[in-house]
């Protein structure tokens, strides 16, 4: 493609990105920044039906000039990345000094709420990730080898945990393994154990959560893969049949070296994906046991406190999270298209 | 022919008849609240002015919402419905109006006591009152010769013989929901052991304290004989556990109470079973652990004069008196609205009001208190820390919060 050809085709593109992405990006940065101005707090009597009493209040009289000439509020530079809702340093230095071992440092800090969330969604995303990839391609090689009739039926089945949405697919589950339902109930059977309870131990919710994040995840892979399978090259597999490879030769030194671009892609959607892992939280009423980033972004905008600055920053450091998450896998790409070359 | 005629007429009649008492606007309202059945009473009341398009988005979700949708110019919502923890934060961003010159104008039938003033000026009309209260089984109670629990330690002793009887495997219920939930219960029963959430009129935080470790811990002894998923359950979930017979004894809401068993599948053993008493004191103290409510509406600050005053027509034509003459309406609240008699329903409430129970503080920084609360206490109700260790986690995470909000 022409220079001029190609920056007329990417024109709207870029503009969108601009002014949707970017953009609104940079004022959540500048939002990170900025705290609410200091409240002038005043003592002043309050009736309801229950009586008379002195109470505080804001005093927005006093602060009202300062509020118009500077709507953002106060710069307070890195303060809230710092504070101990985010990174807390202060904190973070203390447990170090504390703790005898990385063991119980790391028991200390992952009571912080950032690092309990950071916790949660690296586990989530390095297991739910790894497990997808590999049913998916299983999956994908199974339906492959099936009858062509019913492919097409199997294909539509296999879709179906992806068509749901996430807070639906969640919701229904939850009450499927309540104590009471019927997931929760045949497990108590299975186990022997009438108080067994995936919703009260953390440790059983987290395995919940990673099952459904499995569950919702592979249709997502399997179909990528299973269209990247219609393009094997035959001659090649045929050949390495007359050489006496078995299925799983073929699979290791054929297939997967052929799909491995569609695995590079795959990986990277996931990894961004589960690492934003937000509807099974709420769904599954989870809060209690896991946390991840974005529930916390959710709960600090939601409510009565709107912590805008909190979200902002927790934003930020999202942002940061998959950035660095992505690094082994874009430098991965780069290197293969380089050697392409 | 002629059949149609009368009926045609007839129909004018009774529209003509009918539209001389009801409300007339001339601008728009729109109402934002929660939703329980006292308030959808209120906004359909609201609805039956003419003149004008009313709307109502009632829902659980109402206080994630009305903070944006009266923050425009000019405001979504004319009228938010709140309650005294809610409306902290629409008094914080300067988002509702001074209402006296309206119930001046418009506001005959209001009592003097519905009128919610701040600092002299009158920011909401109340019209029903709420509070957590006990509700139980009053054949399972008379069945093992238990006396109606009067205190926490009472429900406990209870708890403990109704669960060895096997008649109720998880005979407490309660709404223990990691969250809101869960922080109103701490709340309670923090009050209850007479602790008090600041230092004196500062925003400087005070839950670390004897009261604080007390609280916690029985709130612990009493999960001990919840369903093992309590964390998982707000009031609705609750109150399903007490129609399937599977709770015998809760701290439950007025508003909620007087409803609860009046729904489909609800087996009779536990229609006739259910009764309801006042709050429970704790620790020997005299304050009940509970926290008094009131629900009331607000008129918004950024909307136009007349927009204003329509609301406030509406909004008072939805709570006048006669609403009451309705024997359904009454029953489902503590009505604040003149000529209201307590029905048997309200025995709850108001055993909490003239027990002195402490009213919800209306703080600007209560909020950021409650959620605070929480956060942090789910990790000890599963005995993953210390009561001191949450505690603590509580006021730093106050604090933190606090600071970034300009109280601290």
């Amino acid at each position: 493609m022409k220079h001029k050809t190609f920056f007329w085709f990417i024109l709207p593109t870029f503009l969108a990105m601009f002014f949707f992405i970017t953009l609104p990006i940079i004022s959540v940065v500048i939002q990170s920044l900025h705290t609410p101005h200091e409240n002038i707090l005043i003592t002043v009597e309050n009736c309801d039906p229950f009586g008379c009493k002195k109470v505080t209040s804001i005093d927005h009289a006093a602060t009202k000039d300062l509020k118009n000439e500077k709507p953002l509020g106060r710069f307070v530079g890195l303060d809230i990345y710092l504070d101990r809702g985010h990174l807390a340093f202060d904190q973070v230095k203390d447990h170090w000094n504390k703790s005898k071992d990385l063991f119980s440092f790391f028991s200390l800090i992952s009571d912080l709420p950032f690092y309990k969330a950071i916790f949660f969604t690296l586990t989530f995303t390095f297991t739910v990730t790894p497990i997808m990839l590999v049913l998916g391609l299983l999956i994908a090689l199974g339906v492959n080898s099936i009858n062509k009739q019913l492919k097409g039926l199997i294909i539509f089945f296999s879709l179906l945990p992806m068509i749901v949405t996430p807070l639906i697919g969640s919701i229904i589950l939850f009450w499927m393994i309540d104590s009471r339902g019927i997931v929760g109930n045949f497990l108590q059977l299975m186990f022997e154990d009438p108080n067994l309870s995936l919703k009260a131990s953390t440790f059983l919710t987290w395995i919940t959560l990673i099952v459904y994040g499995v569950w919702h995840a592979i249709p997502f892979s399997f179909i990528v893969f299973y269209a990247g399978l219609q393009t094997l090259p035959k001659d090649q597999i045929e050949s390495a049949q007359i050489d006496g490879a078995n299925t799983f030769q073929q699979t290791i030194h054929i297939i997967i070296p052929h799909i491995m671009p569609l695995i590079t892609f795959v990986t990277l959607m996931q990894l961004m994906d589960n690492f934003r892992v937000f509807e099974p939280i709420i769904g599954f009423n989870a809060e209690a046991h896991a946390t991840s980033l974005s529930w916390i972004i959710f709960n600090d905008l939601g409510g009565e406190t709107r912590q805008l600055s909190a979200a902002a920053t927790s934003s930020i450091l999202t942002i940061f999270g998959i950035i660095i998450l992505l690094i082994p896998v874009l430098i991965k790409t780069w290197k293969e298209f380089d050697f392409k070359k | 022919m002629k059949l149609l005629l009368t009926k045609f007429f007839t129909t004018i009649i009774f529209l003509v008849s009918s539209s001389a008492f009801a409300c007339s606007i001339s601008a728009r309202v729109s109402i934002v609240g929660n939703e329980f059945p006292a308030i959808q009473t209120v906004g359909s009341g609201a609805k039956e002015c003419k003149g004008a398009k009313v709307t109502a988005n009632l829902t659980a979700d109402h206080q994630k919402i009305n903070v944006a949708g009266m923050s425009s110019q000019p405001a979504e919502y004319t009228s938010a419905i709140v309650a005294n923890t809610s409306i902290v934060a629409l008094l914080n961003n300067d988002l509702i109006r001074p209402l006296d010159d309206l119930v001046k104008k418009h506001g005959k039938g209001l009592k003097k006591n519905q009128l919610i003033t701040i600092d002299g000026k009158i920011m909401a009309v109340a019209f029903m009152a709420n509070a957590q209260h006990l509700v139980y089984r009053k054949d399972i109670l008379k069945k093992l010769n238990i006396d109606i629990p009067k205190t926490y330690e009472d429900m406990l002793a209870a708890a403990k013989k109704i669960r060895a009887s096997g008649l109720v495997k998880n005979p407490v219920g309660g709404a223990y929901k990691a969250g809101w939930n869960l922080a109103q219960e701490f709340n309670n029963m923090f009050i209850g052991y007479g602790g008090s959430h600041f230092k004196g009129n500062s925003a400087e935080p005070s839950v670390n304290s004897d009261a604080g470790i007390k609280a916690l811990k029985m709130m612990k002894s009493l999960s001990e004989y919840m369903n093992p998923d309590f964390l998982t359950h707000d009031s609705n979930a609750t109150n399903a556990e007490f129609r399937a017979g599977n709770v015998a004894i809760m701290n439950m809401w007025g508003s909620r109470a007087a409803t609860l068993v009046d729904v489909d599948g609800v087996s009779m053993e536990v229609k006739n079973g259910m009764d309801i008493a006042g709050p429970m004191t704790v620790g020997g103290g005299k304050t009940p652990a509970s926290t008094l409510f009131w629900d009331g509406w607000t008129v918004a600050k950024k909307i136009s004069d007349e927009e204003a005053e329509a609301t406030f027509i509406a909004m008072t034509n939805a709570i006048r008196p006669s609403i009451l003459d309705n024997e359904d309406v009454r029953k489902q609240a503590v009505w604040l609205i003149e000529g209201y008699k307590p029905t048997d329903a309200a025995r709850g409430v108001f055993a909490a009001a003239k027990m002195n129970t402490t009213p919800y503080p209306m703080l600007p920084y209560a909020g950021l208190m409650h959620s605070a609360i929480g956060k942090e206490i789910a990790d000890f109700m599963q005995g993953k820390e210390t009561a001191e260790k949450t505690l603590s986690d509580i006021e730093d995470a106050y604090k933190a919060s606090a600071k970034e909000k300009g109280f601290l």
